[in-house]
């Protein structure tokens, strides 16, 4: 029989194993939904995993995909370690997208060179604006920024909806809900002859930096993580609670603008939609796989492009849905999920006698609320 | 003897993976005995008594229960064969009823209205008085354990294990509690009775156990021995002797309380009615009370979690604080050490050394608002050092510490940061004797050096050990001060039970408690 006995310490080594046997984990159950699905498990995994980035061309594609995860995760993570549950980063991407749209529409006919800085810009305060609602709904009503940031997500898509629709669509688009192509002046630099990889990788770069720089040795993400995992603690230090929601909704919501500008100015090159294929929320999974540390997280995101890329890459060459790619993040979450319990626990099996762990009854009693280290 | 014992153990031996909690442990409980434990922290006793309930299970060792061996693999089973026992860390939930918990820790079900009507006569019987109705989360740390006792007593017992039951209670209500001990015993039931009060101990017990490191260091008859000489089988060696000269009067007044009153946010909480107070450098103030009176409401007013309206009702080193918060008030000085250590003066799952910068965030640790970790980690080395703090060093998570190492780290780690006022709750509370003897010593020290020093306890030896001036809250009202030595025990007694002394105490009786107490 399998048993689970508390751990005395968590596992430092299993907080990083852990992902690594979630994907594991991932990989044997997608090649079993590949064999039920009639494939031969090779072939597709091949296809899923191996072709998509097999030549330049892919591996660009891998970095334009993975750079607005990694950049909405870092921003995430700021809050997600403070326990601000910041779920709406979709919506903050759209709002962020609308906005440096609405500046690069309005400057249409402008070759200056502050289009580009004046739209990231925009973008980065769009996506403020909307976490900016959460973040005052707590702090003022103790509102849930869950419920709020999430709801919000599908008010920002109503919006940009009615815009391309209605006052911005491109009156020579045949009708499509989709504004104009933006100027050269508007258009994100590719970096890489022979790829779309563009600047906006950059911006990411940056971030990451940033974020790293911040989280390490920054005072103010110290207390935050002290409000995150012992409020109480944090009150008895006289640190400021209002100023770690607004920070941790905030930093969410930047990234997120940010990395909305950078689709529209990047590869889409337009408002439309959809305009995310679902950054904003796979960026969460990103956040956690990557255990909220910069460094996690950009392994993290490359791993998520890889899965974008492959559900293309098996609906044209499987002929298999596009709903692939979501089971992939699906069982990786999952897996994820399940596997976070041996930081805490270990296995071990009946026969030889388990070493039983001290399970205080307190423990029991109150559950302590585990941050992400 | 015609009665085989209640309770034995014969080699008990439990490891973990970093430390040996038992090695070999054999001991003996006869039916209405009442067996004292004794050990410092982290000496085994807990985890003694968790074998003994079924929370942890012994890797050696045998267990005979009535003179028949037993397997005990959960508290389920220790509570069908009749042991109760009472945590030193409470299991209780904090958003439910003081009934529903009892209800969700009893084994079979129960008419909460008839279990609530029970809980009210069992404790006031027993002289624990409690409202059946009340959520946890409002109670004060004295009254959560007493719903603890409350809910063993209703499942009459054959064996109960109390861990420290008497650190919160008033002298009276040990009084009480001791009767209702003795009457359990006569009843038949055993106890075994962990404390570190060394003079309860020879009070209540019939026999002693002594633990040292995991082992028996020895047995005795606590009757039999003085409080030293069964200090010094705990510790092994000679305790410092707390001095105490008198104090200065004539320091400034480096923290004011005037008139403060304010009505608690907690429904069940107690008002602060016009509460003044002040506190020289140079000496030790000292709040007795039983708990529940107003202590919590008074030190989050003093500590700055809940500021006043009105700036001018606290005063620290001269300077209106009422309404600053608490990193504000430590910038003019104020230290403060708070009763819940984990969760509140530490974070759990942090390091020590990440601990440290909770209030040193603003001093050497940091430099524009950025962490010098190298700093960091020799302040809390420096805390470690000085205080004897026993830990796996700087990178311990908090919670990997026992309830007096974090005590003595978060005692260390306010002294280390320069304080010029000090506000200290329950300072030795679950403390082992040496390092509560070393921590009063501390903070004597520290007057010595000019700070002013408040202490909150209801450990009435402590108070009377360490400070220059007594005074008592009840409901919400502090009493004049009195100076330490010239009041008597009873006098704060009578005060503690809302009474009033007639007169200022007279200036020449002798201070009793001041040479009785600890060792």
């Amino acid at each position: 029989m399998i048993k689970l006995t508390p751990r005395p310490q968590p596992s430092q080594q299993m907080l990083w194993l852990s992902p690594l046997l979630a994907i594991a984990l991932m990989l044997v159950v997608g090649m079993i939904v590949f064999t039920l699905l009639g494939q031969n498990p090779l072939k597709a995994f091949h296809a899923f995993f191996i072709e998509p980035v097999n030549d330049l061309y892919g591996i660009g594609e891998l970095f334009i995909k993975a750079s607005p995860l990694a950049l909405i995760a870092l921003g995430l993570s700021v809050g997600f370690r403070a326990n601000v549950w910041n779920i709406g980063a979709e919506g903050q991407l759209t709002m962020g997208a609308i906005a440096a749209g609405g500046v690069a529409l309005w400057f249409y006919d402008s070759e200056s060179h502050f289009v580009l800085p004046l739209m990231l810009i925009a973008g980065a305060l769009g996506g403020m604006l909307w976490a900016a609602i959460p973040a005052f709904l707590r702090t003022r009503f103790n509102t849930s920024e869950i419920l709020v940031s999430l709801m919000l997500v599908y008010v920002a898509e109503l919006v940009l909806s009615w815009l391309v629709h209605g006052p911005w669509r491109d009156p020579d688009g045949f009708g499509f809900p989709q504004s104009k192509q933006f100027s050269d002046s508007a258009l994100l630099p590719v970096l890489l002859e022979g790829t779309r990889a563009h600047a906006g990788l950059l911006i990411t770069l940056v971030a990451l930096a940033v974020t790293y720089v911040f989280l390490r040795w920054s005072v103010v993400a110290f207390q935050m993580r002290v409000a995150g995992l012992a409020p109480r603690a944090a009150d008895y230090a006289g640190f400021n609670a209002k100023r770690t929601i607004w920070i941790g909704l905030l930093a969410g919501g930047a990234a997120a603008g940010l990395a909305g500008t950078s689709e529209i100015a990047g590869p889409i090159g337009q408002l439309s939609i959809p305009l995310s294929p679902g950054y904003g929320f796979a960026a969460i999974i990103v956040a956690f796989v990557g255990r909220l540390n910069p460094i996690g997280i950009l392994l993290a995101s490359l791993l998520m492009a890889l899965l974008y890329l492959g559900g293309e890459s098996a609906q044209m060459q499987l002929a298999l849905p596009a709903a692939v790619s979501g089971v992939f993040q699906g069982l990786l979450l999952f897996f994820l999920l399940a596997t976070d319990v041996l930081i805490n626990f270990r296995i071990s099996w009946g026969g030889g006698r388990p070493k039983p762990a001290a399970a205080a009854p307190q423990a029991v009693a109150k559950p302590v609320m585990e941050g992400e280290q | 003897m015609t009665s085989p014992p209640r309770l034995e153990l014969r080699g008990i031996s439990k490891y973990y993976p970093s430390v040996v909690a038992n090695e070999d442990v054999s001991l003996t409980v006869m039916p209405g005995e009442i067996h004292a434990l004794l050990g410092e922290n982290g000496a085994g006793k807990s985890t003694l008594m968790k074998a003994v309930y079924g929370v942890v299970k012994p890797d050696k060792g045998q267990i005979f229960w009535n003179g028949e061996e037993v397997h005990i693999n959960s508290p389920a089973q220790a509570r069908k064969l009749g042991i109760g026992m009472v945590f030193q860390h409470f299991s209780l939930f904090d958003t439910l009823s003081v009934t529903q918990n009892i209800s969700l820790a009893m084994d079979d079900k129960h008419h909460m209205g008839k279990l609530a009507k029970r809980i009210e006569e069992v404790s006031e019987s027993y002289g624990l008085p409690l409202n059946p109705h009340r959520l946890v989360h409002d109670l004060s740390v004295g009254e959560r354990q007493r719903v603890e006792i409350v809910r063993c007593l209703l499942q009459e017992p054959r064996l109960l294990i109390m861990d420290e039951p008497t650190s919160v209670l008033t002298p009276q209500a040990v009084r009480k509690l001791f009767e209702t001990l003795r009457r359990l015993s006569d009843e038949g039931c055993s106890i075994l009775y962990i404390s570190h009060k060394l003079e309860e101990i020879r009070e209540l017990c019939h026999s002693a156990t002594v633990l040292r490191a995991g082992k028996v260091s020895g047995t005795a008859d606590p009757r039999q021995e003085t409080a030293k000489s069964l200090a010094e089988m705990m510790v092994g060696k000679e305790l410092p002797i707390c001095e105490h000269p008198p104090a200065r009067t004539d320091g400034a007044e480096l923290l004011v309380v005037r008139q403060l009153s304010r009505q608690s946010e907690d429904p069940f909480g107690t008002d602060l009615k016009d509460v003044g107070l002040s506190v020289r450098a140079g000496e030790i103030f000292g709040i007795a009370g039983v708990s529940g009176n107003g202590q919590q409401e008074l030190l989050y007013a003093l500590s700055g979690e809940k500021p006043s309206k009105d700036a001018a009702e606290i005063l620290i080193n001269g300077q209106p604080a009422g309404r600053m918060n608490p990193a504000q008030r430590r910038k003019l000085g104020l230290r403060f050490v708070p009763e819940e250590r984990l969760g509140r003066g530490a974070v759990p799952p942090m390091s020590l050394s990440y601990n440290a910068l909770l209030t040193g965030h603003d001093g050497e640790m940091t430099k524009n608002g950025f962490i010098h970790h190298g700093r960091m980690r020799d302040f809390s080395l420096n805390s470690i050092e000085r205080f004897n703090v026993k830990c796996g060093g700087p990178d311990a998570e908090a919670k990997s510490l026992s309830g007096g190492n974090v005590q003595k780290y978060i005692v260390g780690r306010e002294l280390l940061l320069n304080p010029e006022v000090l506000v200290i709750s329950q300072p030795t509370w679950g403390v082992d004797v040496g390092a509560a003897s070393f921590i009063r010593q501390t903070l004597v020290d520290l007057r010595e050096k000019g700070v002013a020093i408040l202490v909150v306890s209801e450990e009435l030896d402590e108070l009377f050990e360490i400070c220059d001036r007594l005074a008592v809250i009840h409901h919400g009202k502090l009493s004049e001060p009195y100076p330490a030595r010239a009041i008597t025990l009873d006098e704060i007694g009578v005060l503690m039970g809302g009474g009033s002394l007639a007169q200022t105490a007279p200036a020449d009786l002798p201070t009793t408690a001041n040479t009785e107490a600890h060792p």
